[in-house]
């Protein structure tokens, strides 16, 4: 079982609720994904202050749990302004905790990103930081408070894959007792699988799921490969080698002439 | 048999010339001053089921293809079928590789046929998608188009918030009132948009030019007098308030990308306006106590409403008329070969 923040969670799948065709297509991917955690963006969503009503209650509908993000925020006053807000819409004390520093590839500010999330944990928020495969900011974000870490594996939206292999097998081996979510930059299963033969804790996925052709197709394909990964994970991989190794011994075998 | 439309928008005015077409008597009330000021207003006009099948159910192509055929024909003239033409800038081919897998209809087109198709655009993008078939209108002249068309042949406006007519004394309503049925249809909601328009004599298009981009993709649609309506943000919320700064600024970012002249343009407008949408965000004929209501059009009002105006007065006519009888009060020629050809099959089914 995962446990973040003491929640335990069957689903090592979680799921963004932003640019699916329609609520409709968007209520059918989560249900066949299975997931129990699904982020939702409350920037764009309150334009003007008033919540999007009926949307937010589709999604409170779904029986999942929310977990609000400060996507589009770009600096500590607005994603601690925006946590506090989401708090209230949703009554929830989770956030996923997004600072953004470059416009163009959306890659972490993240000496932002460590002062709002010793802001909020200050407050009681729990926290769980997008930030870089960067160690000692990681170990940073701990020391604030943080009890999960979120890193990208390709800039958000990108569908790009694991691009630093080492990186992210590093951070795995840094913090071995840290729930580790890969998010952003999953693009296809067969990504979701190969960071959780690393050991990754969970995926977190928007793009790749409601920009594909079939939205709850593509949702279960990624809760089978995200399963398939960890469970290779806990059964442990062979590690490669050079040569050959016949799987068939050949002292003992019959001979046929 | 007189019949209440209710909403003077792109639903209730194609609604109400299908029903007198088919000889009943219809009048429209509509709350605001004049028609087509409701979500109407800020429409794109364009009539693109194949691009709108990207992010849309089948339905909205198979519902929608017919209908620049019955827009050319209640207003001829109105419609320019000069196709859309789709482009993306280098970095976001996969956007535009995305677009092709989801839509039909379309052939792909080099920086040589998108200079022939649009010179103002020579040379800016390397590749695009043209979609032939498609059209475009402008939605305001085409609301004012079939308002004086309706009234010159007799239908009875009500306009304004003062002397409503009282809808018991009408055989049926049809409320056709968009936004403003959230409240009292079930899982109806509003999904705010934003536009804006700018005006330059410096670009010429001939048609809707879309931008593909992963986060902020616009459409670009021509008007007369050297305006471009530039559309169009979807927003989780039923707020009706003046555009963001944000919104405003990834509209014109979005011109600007695809012609820096747009940069010098004037912006002579900027709209808010509430799609009203179910879950699935197709449009529904929903059955109420005193008639039917055409709801939940979406960002798909002009190139939806042809069918849900058919559909609510098939109803209509089911309804309120006894089985072989119609009413006789039009002419064949002039309800219109669309409704001709459904009262004939209906006529030779059992």
């Amino acid at each position: 079982m995962l446990s973040l923040y003491e929640t335990k969670l069957s689903s090592r799948l979680l799921l963004g609720s932003a640019r699916y065709p329609s609520p409709a297509v968007l209520a059918e991917s989560v249900r066949r994904s299975g997931t129990e955690v699904v982020t939702v963006s409350l920037r764009r969503e309150m334009a003007g202050g008033k919540a999007g009503g009926a949307f937010f209650e589709m999604i409170r509908s779904l029986g999942v749990r929310i977990l609000p993000n400060t996507a589009g925020c770009h600096t500590v006053e607005e994603a601690v302004l925006t946590a506090r807000m989401a708090r209230e819409v949703f009554r929830t004390n989770w956030v996923k905790l997004e600072v953004i520093g470059r416009h163009d590839n959306l890659q972490p500010d993240v000496f932002e990103l460590v002062e709002a999330a010793r802001t909020l944990c200050e407050e009681g928020f729990a926290v769980f930081p997008y930030t870089t495969d960067d160690l000692v900011v990681a170990e940073k974000l701990l020391d604030a408070g943080c009890e999960v870490l979120m890193p990208w594996c390709a800039p958000i939206g990108s569908a790009a894959g694991p691009r630093s292999l080492s990186a992210l097998t590093a951070m795995r081996a840094a913090f071995p007792g840290v729930p580790l979510i890969v998010d952003a930059g999953i693009g296809r299963p067969s990504h979701a699988t190969m960071v959780m033969e690393f050991g990754y804790d969970a995926v977190l996925l928007n793009t790749a799921v409601a920009g594909a052709g079939d939205p709850p197709a593509m949702a279960e394909a990624f809760s089978r490969a995200t399963m398939a990964g960890r469970q290779a994970f806990e059964a442990g991989m062979l590690e490669p080698r050079e040569m050959a190794v016949a799987s068939t011994p050949i002292v003992g075998k019959g001979v046929f002439a | 048999m007189r019949l209440l439309v209710k909403g003077a928008g792109v639903a209730g005015l194609t609604a109400a010339l299908e029903l007198v077409r088919r000889g009943f008597a219809v009048e429209v009330a509509e709350r605001r001053r004049t028609v087509g000021l409701g979500a109407s207003h800020y429409a794109g006009g364009m009539l693109a089921p194949y691009c709108e099948r990207e992010a849309a159910e089948e339905a909205v192509l198979t519902l929608g293809i017919d209908a620049a055929r019955w827009w050319e024909e209640a207003l001829p003239g109105e419609v320019v079928r000069n196709g859309t033409l789709v482009v993306a800038s280098g970095r976001d081919l996969p956007e535009l590789n995305r677009f092709a897998a989801r839509t039909r209809g379309y052939r792909r087109v080099s920086a040589e046929e998108i200079a022939a198709l649009e010179p103002a655009l020579a040379g800016r993008f390397q590749h695009g998608l043209f979609f032939a078939e498609e059209a475009h209108l402008d939605p305001r002249r085409a609301l004012n188009g079939l308002y004086e068309m309706l009234t010159a042949r007799g239908v009875a406006f009500h306009l304004g918030s003062v002397g409503q007519p009282q809808e018991g004394l009408f055989s049926a309503v049809l409320d056709c009132t968009g936004p403003a049925a959230i409240a009292t249809l079930p899982g109806l909601r509003g999904v705010r948009g934003e536009m804006l328009y700018l005006e330059t004599p410096d670009v010429r298009l001939s048609r809707p030019v879309r931008l593909l981009h992963p986060r902020h993709p616009v459409y670009i649609v021509p008007r007369r007098d050297h305006r471009f309506m530039i559309g169009a943000t979807m927003i989780e919320t039923e707020d009706e308030g003046p555009i963001s700064a944000r919104s405003l600024m990834e509209l014109l970012n979005a011109a600007y990308a695809v012609h820096p002249a747009f940069g010098e343009a004037r912006v002579v407008e900027t709209g808010t306006g509430v799609r009203p949408a179910f879950a699935d965000n197709l449009p529904r004929v929903v059955e109420r106590p005193d008639g039917l209501a055409i709801a939940g059009m979406y960002r798909h009002g002009f190139l939806l409403a042809p069918a849900t105006a058919r559909q609510a007065a098939d109803r209509l006519e089911q309804r309120l008329l006894p089985a072989g009888k119609e009413l006789n009060h039009a002419s064949a020629h002039q309800r219109g070969t669309a409704g001709l050809q459904e009262l004939d099959a209906r006529r030779s089914s059992p």
